[in-house]
């Protein structure tokens, strides 16, 4: 079974949707046995960064999410909040990876919205996926290129479109929203 | 580099798609789910489904509808039409839909945009403006196009957007349904008054108005519903072209 974890900041409607047409079941849920159990957890978000980490903190979810073993995929504000810090709302997070989330200077449209090209592809997630592929963002915070990042994309500035670290994935598109290519990611994560 | 939406419109009806003229006349178009399909195989970068729809039962209908087309649809979309206070949003996001789209109750309420900003984000607001040049100013029409405001677009535009508003879907009510090209100085007008995406809506008749509103504003997507629904343009055959004209599109 696949958990989606279910919290404040959810796009996880669209999350399960993507996951029945790929054929895999999934729960969408808070409960911590069901998401230790899981064979694979999704950490999905769409939503503020600092009232997340605050209704994480109090569920005790922020610590069960960075002790999972499984495979575990963030997506969007999944990705910005398995970081160290935020910048939206000031709030520390997970800290999974250490580096920083940090707004977009407003020098163009912000949010960054719609589809743009991946560069830099190093992770198995990307298995069978061509060279520059196009997917979608949306988003006004982008995080930090580090030692973790797996995948980058240019808006205003290069930033991490994917991280990885250990049994821990993130991206910052919506592969669930990303066409083909997205259900493709989803699949190599699926079937990780 | 970010790429420049193509984003069909399919207007429903009693769970038909439809489309008009200058706001009337409406002609059936097709299953809207089908329809949808179909535009995602041939490369849509996300799809509008405004709902006009007037019946009492009309959210439960919507709401099926919504959840029928994202459990099928794997491109971000957004519902509009009798979107009138926070639950009517937070049913159909629940339901699958990305965005939603508010026009006259918006302007009857500017509140609520702030009220859907705060719960869903400012992504998830998208203000459709349908709009009029009169009298030497482009102003604010609602209710369908049917009633005429005193606000100013630009006014407006810069008021939602301050509230919360996260793009904006603008429609100039002489360019739809005409097929002679955007309202490129409506869009400048507008882009240069807010900093969030502008959707330039009304008026696509052929390729060379879509390499126009690209190349002559700084609009980030072009809607457009007849046009694609009789098969008159492709998408595909659109988004090729664009690609000729050096025009950043995936």
């Amino acid at each position: 079974m696949i958990a989606i974890i279910k919290y404040n900041a959810g796009n996880s409607t669209s999350v399960k949707n993507a996951l029945n047409r790929l054929g895999f079941q999934s729960v969408v849920t808070d409960d911590k046995k069901k998401i230790l159990n899981a064979e694979k957890v999704i950490f999905p978000g769409v939503g503020e960064a600092g009232s997340a980490m605050k209704y994480l903190r109090e569920k005790g979810l922020d610590e069960l999410i960075k002790s999972l073993k499984q495979p575990v995929l963030g997506i969007c504000l999944g990705q910005q909040l398995m970081c160290l810090h935020s910048e939206e709302g000031n709030t520390d997070c997970m800290g999974i990876f250490n580096c920083k989330v940090r707004l977009f200077p407003n020098t163009e449209i912000v949010p960054h919205m719609g589809w743009n090209s991946l560069t830099k592809l190093n992770s198995e997630i990307f298995n069978g996926i061509s060279e520059n592929p196009d997917v979608y963002f949306v988003h006004s915070y982008y995080c930090e290129i580090s030692e973790f990042t797996v995948a980058q994309c240019n808006y205003i500035l290069p930033f991490a479109a994917a991280m990885q670290k250990d049994n821990f994935f993130a991206t910052q598109f919506h592969p669930e929203k990303s066409g083909l290519i997205g259900e493709k990611i989803l699949l190599n994560f699926l079937k990780l | 580099m970010l790429k420049k939406r193509i984003i069909p419109c399919l207007d429903i009806k009693d769970g038909r798609t439809v489309k008009g003229t200058n706001f009337l006349n409406l002609r059936d178009a097709g299953n809207p789910v089908e329809l949808a399909q179909k535009y995602v195989c041939d490369g849509a970068d996300e799809l509008v489904f405004l709902d006009i729809t007037a019946t009492i039962e009309k959210r439960k209908t919507l709401v099926k509808l919504v959840e029928n087309i994202a459990s099928k649809i794997n491109i971000p979309f957004t519902v509009g039409g009798g979107i009138n206070c926070l639950e009517d949003a937070e049913a159909v996001i629940k339901s699958g839909a990305d965005k939603v789209s508010i026009n006259s109750s918006a302007v009857r309420n500017p509140k609520l945009i702030s009220e859907i900003a705060k719960r869903f984000g400012n992504q998830a607001v998208v203000l459709a403006i349908d709009t009029k040049f009169e009298n030497g100013e482009w102003l604010v029409f609602v209710n369908g196009g049917s009633v005429s405001t005193e606000k100013r677009t630009k006014d407006w535009a810069k008021q939602a957007v301050d509230l919360g508003a996260g793009e904006i879907l603008l429609t100039s009510m002489n360019h739809d349904g005409t097929r002679t090209g955007f309202a490129i100085e409506l869009c400048n007008l507008v882009c240069a008054e807010v900093n969030v995406p502008i959707i330039a809506s009304g008026g696509a008749g052929n390729l060379l108005h879509f390499k126009d509103v690209f190349e002559n504003t700084n609009v980030s997507a072009a809607l457009a519903a007849g046009i694609f629904h009789y098969g008159d343009i492709g998408i595909s055959e659109l988004k090729n072209y664009l690609k000729t004209e050096k025009i950043n599109v995936r």
